[in-house]
């Protein structure tokens, strides 16, 4: 395959992922609003650092609040992390890459792009949580397609990979932001604003219920840890997106690819993950931890685009 | 001028149609308006689902537009597809044999048949092009042939595109669209089937690959990237023969060798069907500031280590300078009339030419011989006194550089248009194959129209749009009984 193709299908992957990640963190801002506010709780500021573009927000001037951020995260073509530019951009390297991916995978894309412009265009950016179900089952119906229709060749796996490392990057963000706004000053840890901030966390993951069954036990913030970083059951954690990264190298190694840094570098990420228990992250330092984590992601990300000379 | 022009169902007397299309006008006659128009918004969703959308330079709101699409099809029987086809593949043959003279020994000027000047001094000659033989001698291997009409059995060329021409993407889909929405119509009419052009495609590629390729020479399509106008036909065109779609910075020239980047490494391309001008081919041998193009792909093609399909320096064969000529060439070069003549073209390089075209202003088509997509022409009959005014003075300032011809009466095939069904001024372009072992054409071509009442311009890129055209396997339709074909009703 081209090395620029699979540049493009790497990015699509990270691009949809991008897009419903952001869709879901304006959802779980949008519920954390219905909580009784704490002293000090800032929901749409966290939401904006999750995205990881606080600096660019802040760089705008704008006040942190829900119509501002809301039209940052969701709208906004000037930052390269708002729902339209991920969407935008997927698009334009599906049409770039038209040969790459089936007719199917193309038309979402294609229709979320038009029917994205229309809305903008008309000014109906006021339904916001009609507008983020709506992304939501695109990238779902994109997924969908890819894995209904897409042979099983290197354009999956470069598909796949995009996602998988774009996944792991967003889940340390989530994680991240969490744990720093997790205590509103003065509270108690355990309170019932903290027992409410958890849940709305695995809400916008859509893992409520996984915890539920995976753990049969209250929320723990440790154990909500230990899903979403080392439960490979749990499809949005650490050590299940490294897996799926990881497999999907294999697949490109054995289907006569390239090999080289990115197989050494996921090695060494499975291996990390593999031999560590949840205590040992929260004994020392959930922060340090999932710094070194989103380090070592970035590193996979361009030894990917080294090993297959994108 | 409507009024005058051959309509392809009625003919000249607008009276009973034509035995090829009563199928045609008896679906036309039973069919109302707004299921006709609601049929045509269906073919258009579609297409943009699809995503056929064509840039237009200059009109950046429109950055991605439907070129429109037009469901009553134009309609070639038998008989007279039988023609058009021997005619094209002479009038192919002679610009290939053309090619192979200027740029080899220059017969033809020996022959004093052109004013040397007129090859030697054109901007589409391309020197470098003089030392290199393109493998297999085919230079033209695609061209696109446009021709008008003007009666039942009178076919002209207007235009011979020997470069990159564009459209087949459309002539496909156009089928495509065609077969879903009314596929009682098309099987009624035994239409003679377009699909196999990718297929036939590929195999004239693989058939002119460098010597030494293999069985199994790799191909690859050059697109000047996404923002190309015709980008959605590079790729479809990619897709559809199964080969990669590559830009100037995924290949690179090692040991006079082409090779693409790859996730496996480098690998060597055989045939390359560039979708790039000359001039962007290669910055060392022509425009230094391209970069669509590949540094040393000339100096590979020098060594006979790549096809380039079509060959550099084809233009010359398209320019419409020499396209006056070519009743001549292909005299000289076949040894026989053409088949397919031209319309009557005046050189304002002439003074004589000059001077009639300067009184006859208002009543001549007047075009840049090295111009195309429409742009830099004048239509007499249909401007101001200003534009031709205007136009006069450029003319004059630079005589070499035009031609014209008399404005034809181009025929007109029933259009579906808001107030209902009417005729629409169309032309033909079909596309022509040259691989190693002869020339092809698939049945058929693509059919442009002017959507514009009276409008003699069917340029995509000026409003525009298709139709497809099908050539039938017989001189006519057998007529479908109204229960057969319910569900067009």
């Amino acid at each position: 395959m081209l090395s620029r193709t699979a540049s493009s299908l790497y990015w699509i992957g990270r691009h949809i992922e991008r897009a419903d990640f952001v869709a879901r963190l304006i959802e779980a801002a949008l519920q954390f609003e219905l909580l009784p506010q704490a002293r000090g709780s800032d929901d749409w500021g966290s939401a904006v650092s999750s995205s990881g573009a606080m600096d660019r927000f802040a760089a705008s001037g704008q006040d942190v609040n829900r119509t501002n951020v809301i039209a940052f995260l969701a709208f906004d073509q000037d930052n390269p992390g708002s729902i339209m530019s991920c969407m935008d951009m997927a698009r334009n390297d599906a049409r770039a890459i038209r040969t790459a991916i089936t007719r199917e995978c193309f038309e979402t894309l294609n229709e979320a792009h038009l029917a994205m412009k229309t809305q903008v265009r008309r000014g109906k950016t006021g339904d916001i949580q009609g507008f983020i179900d709506w992304i939501k089952s695109v990238t779902r119906g994109f997924e969908g397609a890819m894995h209904r229709t897409m042979l099983r060749n290197d354009s999956l796996w470069f598909l796949r990979l995009g996602s998988a490392i774009e996944r792991a990057d967003n889940t340390a963000r989530l994680l991240d932001v969490k744990y720093h706004c997790l205590l509103p000053q003065g509270e108690e840890v355990g309170g019932t604003h903290d027992q409410a901030q958890w849940t709305a966390l695995l809400r916008s993951v859509s893992a409520v219920t996984a915890y539920r069954w995976i753990y049969r036990d209250g929320l723990k913030p440790w154990l909500v840890a230990d899903l979403m970083i080392l439960r490979r059951e749990m499809p949005r954690s650490l050590a299940a997106c490294v897996d799926e990264a990881g497999a999907m190298l294999a697949c490109l190694r054995a289907d006569g690819g390239r090999t080289g840094a990115a197989d050494r570098q996921i090695r060494k990420m499975q291996i990390g993950l593999t031999k560590l228990q949840v205590d040992e992250v929260i004994k020392s330092g959930l922060h340090e931890f999932l710094q070194e984590f989103l380090a070592d992601n970035n590193q996979l990300g361009r030894a990917v685009s080294d090993q297959f000379l994108f | 001028m409507t009024d005058l022009a051959f309509d392809e169902m009625h003919g000249f007397t607008g009276q009973e149609p034509r035995s090829s299309y009563r199928a045609i006008a008896d679906w036309l006659h039973r069919t109302d308006h707004a299921d006709l128009a609601s049929q045509q918004q269906a073919a258009e969703t579609i297409f943009r689902k699809l995503g056929i959308t064509f840039a237009v330079y200059g009109d950046e709101d429109a950055e991605e537009r439907i070129i429109p699409f037009d469901i009553v099809p134009r309609v070639l029987a038998a008989k007279e597809w039988g023609r058009l086809e021997e005619g094209l593949i002479q009038r192919v043959s002679a610009i290939n044999a053309f090619l192979t003279d200027i740029y080899g020994k220059r017969e033809i000027l020996k022959a004093g048949i052109l004013p040397p000047e007129l090859i030697l001094a054109n901007p589409q000659f391309r020197l470098a092009m003089t030392t290199i033989r393109p493998p297999h001698d085919v230079w033209a291997h695609i061209c696109g042939i446009d021709m008008v009409r003007t009666g039942p059995d009178e076919f002209f060329v207007l235009e011979d595109n020997a470069r990159t021409p564009s459209g087949v993407s459309y002539m496909l889909e156009n089928r495509e669209a065609m077969q879903r929405l009314f596929p009682d119509l098309v099987a009624a009419h035994r239409v003679r089937p377009v699909e196999s052009y990718p297929d036939m495609l590929l195999a004239m590629m693989r058939s002119v690959a460098p010597k030494g390729s293999g069985d199994d020479p790799c191909c690859a399509i050059l697109t000047p990237g996404q923002f190309n106008s015709a980008f959605y036909e590079h790729s479809f065109l990619a897709d559809h023969i199964g080969v990669e779609l590559v830009e100037g910075n995924d290949l690179q020239v090692v040991d006079r060798r082409l090779f693409m980047r790859t996730t496996e490494g480098m690998k060597r391309i055989d045939v390359l069907y560039r979708r790039v001008d000359d001039d962007f081919l290669d910055p060392l041998m022509f425009r230094p500031d391209s970069i669509l193009g590949v540094p040393g792909l000339m100096d590979a093609y020098a060594a006979g280590n790549i096809t380039i399909v079509n060959a550099p320096g084809t233009g010359i064969a398209d320019d419409k300078a020499i396209y006056s000529y070519m009743p001549e060439i292909v005299r000289f070069y076949t040894g026989k009339d053409a088949i397919l003549p031209n319309v009557h073209t005046y050189r304002c390089r002439e003074a004589d030419d000059l001077g009639y075209v300067l009184d006859h202003l208002s009543e001549l088509v007047v075009k840049l011989v090295d111009g195309s997509g429409g742009y830099g022409m004048l239509v007499g009959p249909r401007s101001t006194k200003a534009e031709i005014e205007a136009f006069r003075a450029q003319i004059i300032a630079t005589p070499q550089r035009y031609i014209a011809q008399p404005t034809l009466a181009l025929s007109t095939c029933p259009t579906l248009v808001e107030e209902g069904i009417a005729p629409r001024h169309v032309d033909l372009r079909p596309f022509v194959l040259t691989g190693s072992k002869g020339t092809k054409i698939v049945p058929g071509g693509l059919t442009r129209v002017a959507l514009q009442q009276g409008s003699l311009v069917v340029n995509s890129s000026q409003g525009g749009g298709t139709k497809d055209t099908w050539v039938l396997a017989d001189d006519e339709p057998t007529i479908p009984s109204p229960a057969a074909n319910g569900k067009e009703a």
